[in-house]
């Protein structure tokens, strides 16, 4: 596939993306930022998050599990994710996880649950989004291209 | 300690980091103001710690930071946090630290730079909510943060460290023999440093001016150029020693310092540490005590105001709301309530404002400064200037007070902004109090008298939080000059355009209690008014979104406010909420038929509606914004001028008056004169004034 086709798939999936509010604002401004220094800066820190979000999420798993839930817990794991998936912007992981926070509040085991199940496909989702994206890039600069820039006019 | 000679050194023109060799005491990072202002290369280099547990955050953030050319050392503990801070003492110039941290509460170690090294810090979090935020500026931040955290946000903080050095130096030079016109006070300095940010930058660089001829001058005398003196543990411990041995109570800076016997340290500075630890304790002792306190204090307004402030601003706001058509009196009790409390002068602000009948549009000059405002007790109430603290109030009543006179025709431009600014420049704006500064200059006469309410925006917008809520007022205030009807919940018919010139950027705004208030500050630009509605609402409302619609309407007078006074649930600080809401409902369906000429109507819509709410709470405040808008008949300047307009309930909140309000007048003033644009600037204020109270 010609690097010009690619590059306007990425495009077109970033916009996607964002629309479908797996994204925000706050990912483009971290591509941005990657183009300055560091080339995989993006990568980086999305690997990174998708690997500390999926520990989080297997200590809440085990959290909620017990007989007795230790909410103070839950909450301050959930606060976590809540704030790694805000920098690099997973939309869609925050929401949920902030719905899950006022469950915690509520102390409300089952809800908690299943929510917990929500946030788990939304990371999901959200790591094969963001894996496809990240291939096609590394598709386009194998090709010879430059990952196009999405503007952040919409 | 060492006090460091090497401060002559340093000087001022080295403001980078390179200071930093210098080490010792010299204030870390020898940013001086004068450096910092003389060196174009600034902030780049500014040497930031960031503390944070989750790593991808940190990564993110060490990331954006180093693009705003920051020097990043980030850790994820907060006892490592600490400990670098202890090695190096000046090695950094700021401090960026999460809040929720499994190691140790990230105010806790807050408190401990805060003692110990006394840099400026700034929390973050997910976490919005208002009391977390509270707890913020009661343990000393600087600043708070909404993760994600923005690159623009990030670029902004080294304001902080200036400011602070800013601070210090102002602290030095009284303990020393330098003279400092505005050195009133130290433990006013927030009041201070609040009123000078509200007074405008311009203000503030004048004086950053003076600071650093004074620090050229002394460059020889060690003496005179007092370098901030670094607390160190072992200082701090002989310090809590000392303080221990002569007994809480009766330790007193000078004891103190004899018994450290530390050789350079100077009794100031025994005493503003003294402070600091004294708020420490009472602070691990309950906040319950602290609170208190601080309401009194300017030092944390914040706290202090958002009790009475809230109510203050309901007040106004349901004034507001109530009708629109509220008689400008009502308004100006309304807001004189406001304002009365939260001016520091609880009586005078307030009685002046509801004397001022600022809207009466009889009375020529709504007095508002004269705390006797409230002479204006016929119509004209809408005072809203109320708030303002008795600086304000003389200057800016008058400017009101001008306008006010169309009260009758809801012109009443609310310029309460003058009086507002004052208060509500620090804590007004973050008490959320609606502070109705608008003084609503009804300005039925089209005087621009709104001009108060850009000056007194200013003040509020110092209070970020307080700036939403400004830039309420204001933006009521100003459209509906014209048949505003006074919210006055006593019914006094606000008509007062409440020219509050929304000007507020964003920190104007009382109500509006929620860190983004900054809204107002794009409002603020309301103060141009321009026939076409009321720019108001473009311009001081900035948190206020209601405002930006009123604005936009600015030709129909009061009608566009409703869509304005709707900021109010949103923008009005949690309990003013609720009172704005109705005020600023009503305000819309009063007021804004009137379109006032198509003035400001935005901001004086919103502002009517919050008048109308007659609540007298803050309401005032966006009235004054929507006053400004209408007063203006004249097309020019709608100048919602977001003022706040202090609660009459909130006593001691309004204090930001104070400063504000010269600078709101002046803002103001300068705003109807010319393109508002002035007084924009003036105003703005991203709220960080207020963040910047030291505790």
């Amino acid at each position: 596939m010609e690097v010009g086709q690619m590059q306007r798939r990425l495009l077109d999936y970033t916009k996607t993306l964002l629309m479908e509010g797996f994204l925000d604002g706050q990912f483009l401004q971290l591509q941005q930022l990657q183009d300055e220094s560091n080339p995989g800066f993006v990568v980086e820190v999305v690997s990174l998050f998708f690997d500390d979000s999926e520990k989080l999420l297997n200590d809440l798993t085990s959290a909620l599990d017990q007989p007795s839930v230790d909410f103070s817990r839950v909450d301050s794991h959930v606060h976590q994710l809540k704030g790694s998936s805000s920098s690099i912007d997973a939309q869609r992981i925050k929401n949920a996880s902030l719905a899950f926070r006022n469950f915690c509040e509520e102390q409300n085991v089952e809800a908690c649950q299943r929510c917990l199940q929500q946030i788990k496909q939304e990371y999901y989702l959200a790591r094969n989004n963001l894996e496809t994206l990240f291939r096609l890039e590394q598709q386009i600069v194998a090709a010879g291209g430059s990952i196009p820039m999405l503007e952040m006019g919409f | 300690m060492t006090l460091n000679q090497q401060f002559c050194e340093m000087n001022l023109s080295d403001g980078k980091g390179s200071m930093s060799s210098v080490s010792s005491v010299v204030s870390s990072a020898g940013w001086r103001a004068a450096d910092v202002v003389a060196d174009n290369q600034f902030p780049a280099g500014l040497r930031v710690l960031v503390v944070d547990d989750d790593t991808t955050c940190l990564l993110v953030l060490e990331k954006t930071l180093r693009a705003c050319q920051y020097e990043v050392t980030k850790c994820n503990r907060a006892e490592i946090a600490l400990s670098l801070l202890r090695e190096k003492k000046n090695g950094y110039d700021i401090v960026l630290s999460d809040v929720h941290m499994p190691d140790m509460d990230g105010f806790k170690l807050l408190e401990h730079i805060g003692l110990e090294m006394d840099l400026p810090v700034i929390m973050m979090s997910v976490d919005a909510g208002k009391d977390v935020v509270m707890k913020g500026v009661t343990h000393g931040a600087c600043d708070y943060l909404i993760k994600p955290v923005r690159i623009e946000a990030l670029k902004n903080i080294w304001q902080h460290v200036v400011r602070k050095r800013k601070n210090e130096w102002k602290d030095l030079e009284q303990s020393g023999s330098i003279e400092d016109g505005d050195r009133p006070q130290k433990q006013a300095e927030d009041a201070d440093y609040s009123s000078s940010v509200n007074e405008g930058n311009w203000r503030n660089s004048k004086k950053r001016k003076d600071e650093e001829e004074e620090v050229e001058e002394r460059d020889d005398s060690s003496t005179l150029k007092k370098p901030r003196v670094v607390w160190s543990v072992e200082l701090h411990q002989q310090f809590v020693a000392a303080v221990n041995q002569l007994g809480i109570d009766k330790a007193v800076p000078k004891k103190i310092l004899e018994l450290m016997n530390v050789p350079g340290l100077t009794r100031e500075n025994v005493a503003s540490h003294l402070q600091k630890y004294r708020l420490y304790l009472r602070r691990l002792s309950g906040v319950s005590q602290h609170q208190p306190n601080l309401s009194n204090s300017y030092i944390n307004p914040h706290e202090a105001t958002f009790g009475p402030m809230a109510s203050l601003n309901g007040l106004d706001y349901q004034t507001l709301s109530v009708t629109a058509q509220l008689p400008a009196q009502s308004l100006a009790t309304l807001q004189a309530a406001g304002f009365g409390r939260s001016n520091t002068n609880p009586g005078v602000s307030m009685p002046l404002v509801d004397q001022r009948n600022l809207f009466s549009f009889e009375n020529p000059k709504l007095r508002f400064g004269d705390g006797q405002q409230q002479q204006m007790s016929s119509n004209k109430q809408m005072n809203l200037l109320h708030g303002i603290p008795t600086t304000m109030e003389t200057k800016q009543l008058a400017n009101l007070h001008h306008s006010a006179q169309s009260f009758g025709t809801m012109n009443m431009q609310v310029n309460a902004h003058g009086g507002q600014r004052s208060q509500s420049n620090s804590f007004l704006m973050q008490m959320g109090q609606p502070q109705s500064r608008g003084q609503i200059l009804s300005e039925t006469s089209g005087e621009k008298v709104l001009r108060l309410p850009s000056t007194m925006e200013q003040p509020i917008l110092s209070s970020g939080l307080a700036g939403g809520v400004l830039s309420r007022n204001g933006i009521g205030q100003n459209g509906r000059a014209a048949g505003y009807p006074p919210v006055s919940q006593t019914s006094a018919t606000l008509n007062l355009p409440i020219n509050h010139a929304a000007e507020f950027p964003s920190n104007s705004f009382p109500i509006r209690s929620t860190p983004g208030i900054c809204n107002l500050t794009s409002k603020g630009a309301f103060q141009e008014e321009d026939n076409s509605d009321i720019k108001g609402s473009a311009g001081f409302i900035p948190s206020y979104d209601i405002f930006t619609d009123l604005q936009q309407h600015k030709t129909h007078g009061w009608e566009l406010q409703n869509v304005g006074l709707t900021f109010d649930p949103s923008q009005l600080s949690n309990s003013r909420q609720t009172n704005i809401d109705a005020t600023s409902l009503v305000l819309d369906s009063q007021g804004f038929s009137s379109s006032q000429s198509g003035r400001n109507g935005n901001a004086s819509v919103v502002n009517k509606s919050l008048y109308s709410a007659g609540v007298g709470t803050q309401l005032v405040n966006a009235e004054n914004v929507g006053q400004r808008l209408n007063n203006l008949h004249v097309d020019n300047s709608i100048r919602v001028k977001a003022e706040r307009v202090p609660d009459p309930s909130c006593p001691t909140t309004l204090f930001p008056e104070q400063f504000g309000q010269e600078d709101l007048m002046s803002a103001l003033l300068r705003q109807q004169q010319g393109s508002m644009g002035p007084a924009e600037n003036e105003f703005d204020f991203d709220g960080y004034s207020m963040d910047n109270i030291p505790v």
